[in-house]
């Protein structure tokens, strides 16, 4: 795959993934909904010891703005935390069967 | 150097776009566990990537891929930095627990010369037992308290161990138990297996990058990976056991690490030290 085609899609997938500014300021509710989403699916992502150390830092980060009452980064890292943990799960179920394509026979 | 890697990171990043866009994964069909043919497949891979390299030089890791740094590696063997750690772990071995017995209780020859045997497949419990998680049970059984498996108690016993091995080709089993043959499995598994931001398998950079550089250093091949183990670093000041070095290398393809001695942790040894069958121990290992 050539580089800017990986970059846009690299672009497309954050967008998806909803990590676009949001239009209003954030409140303490919609962190606590992305939040939770966040860690839900990271421990979904623990529990299939496939754990990315980045989701792990991101999720702390969203904590600690969120207690400085900064909901706008808190959010924003709760959702990115939340697609690092999705990326993690998605990498986990695909190799399953993937890593067999690496093996010396 | 910073362009290797760039490139590396960038290879990584279109390599997690690539797993991320796939909608059909391959389909392989269930194949049967046969280490022996696995264990010669491993050997031949990396003998015909390096022809020059003889054959018993693949346990030493990055020095058997670089003449210079091997050069510099034979120079510092004259005052190895691991002799602190081996007369300690000698120390450690003889000295018997509050009960009187000692290590050499608990393992087949008195502990000595048989570090090639490990890690070995449990019959009674069904798992993969190493030499570091054998050695605590050992304490244990005695009443003394584990050490830590990321430590230099630790590492200076299994490096006296090591020391009573040295040259003593590798020699794994794999008992004729549907068990032990699974535990196999899941270590070459666990081995292929991307993780992490990176989506890094060990593969990545020990089979597909040995020789190359990787920030400061040169990455080992697979091949005989463990025969050096426990190794002295100076960027630890100090030495490693093997529960040290694949917490490290996890963490380096930004993958949360597990536990040390989980099943995962055991069973890649196993399937690690089994296809490096026949190549001599040479641990403890020293590394710039
Ligand atoms: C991002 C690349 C990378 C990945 C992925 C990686 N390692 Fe490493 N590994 C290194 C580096 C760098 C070193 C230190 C230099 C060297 O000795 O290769 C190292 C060293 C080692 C050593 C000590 C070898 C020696 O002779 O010094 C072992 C054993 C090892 N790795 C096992 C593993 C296992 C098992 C995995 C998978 C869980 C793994 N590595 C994944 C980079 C990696």
């Amino acid at each position: 795959m050539n580089r800017s085609l990986a970059v846009t899609m690299f672009l497309a997938l954050l967008l998806a993934l909803g990590l676009a500014p949001a239009a209003r300021a954030a409140n303490e509710a919609d962190y606590k909904t992305a939040y939770s989403a966040a860690e839900a699916a990271a421990k979904e992502a623990a529990s299939l010891r496939h754990q990315w150390t980045v989701t792990v830092s991101t999720l702390a980060a969203a904590k600690k703005a969120a207690d400085g009452g900064d909901f706008d980064r808190a959010v924003a890292a709760a959702r990115e935390a939340e697609a690092l943990a999705k990326a993690s799960i998605f990498q986990a179920i695909s190799e399953k069967e993937a890593w067999k394509a690496m093996e010396i026979r | 150097m910073k362009a290797a890697r760039t490139s590396i990171l960038l290879g990584s990043l279109s390599a997690a776009l690539v797993a991320l866009a796939l909608t059909s994964p391959r389909v392989v069909a269930a194949d049967k566990v046969d280490p022996v043919a696995d264990a010669k497949a491993f050997q031949n891979f990396f003998f015909q990537k390096f022809p020059t390299v003889k054959h018993e030089d693949f346990v030493n890791g990055p020095y058997s891929m670089n003449e210079d740094m091997k050069r510099q590696w034979q120079e510092k063997e004259e005052f190895p930095p691991y002799e602190f750690a081996l007369d300690a772990g000698k120390e450690m071995f003889v000295t018997p627990f509050k009960n009187g017995k000692t290590y050499a209780d608990c393992f087949p020859n008195g502990g000595i010369g048989i570090r090639q045997n490990y890690p070995y497949f449990d019959e009674k419990e069904g798992k993969v037992v190493t030499l570091e998680l054998a050695l605590n049970r050992c304490r244990e059984a005695n009443g003394e308290a584990p050490y830590s498996y990321v430590k230099d108690e630790m590492a200076s016993l299994t490096a006296y161990m090591a020391f009573t091995s040295r040259g003593k080709p590798m020699d794994i089993k794999i008992p004729d138990d549907p068990r032990a043959l699974a535990a196999f499995e899941n270590g070459k598994r666990y081995f292929y297996t991307r993780r992490g931001q990176m989506n890094f398998s060990c593969a990545s950079c020990h089979v597909q990058s040995p020789g190359e550089r990787i920030r400061a250093e040169i990455l080992a091949p697979a091949l005989g990976i463990l025969n050096a183990m426990p190794i002295y670093r100076s960027e630890w000041s100090g030495m490693g056991t093997t529960s040290r070095r694949f917490v490290t290398c996890n963490s380096q393809t930004r993958a949360v690490p597990l536990e040390p001695q989980a099943d995962e942790y055991r069973d890649v040894e196993y399937f690690l030290s089994y296809v490096a069958n026949g190549l001599p121990i040479s641990g403890p290992g020293a590394r710039p």
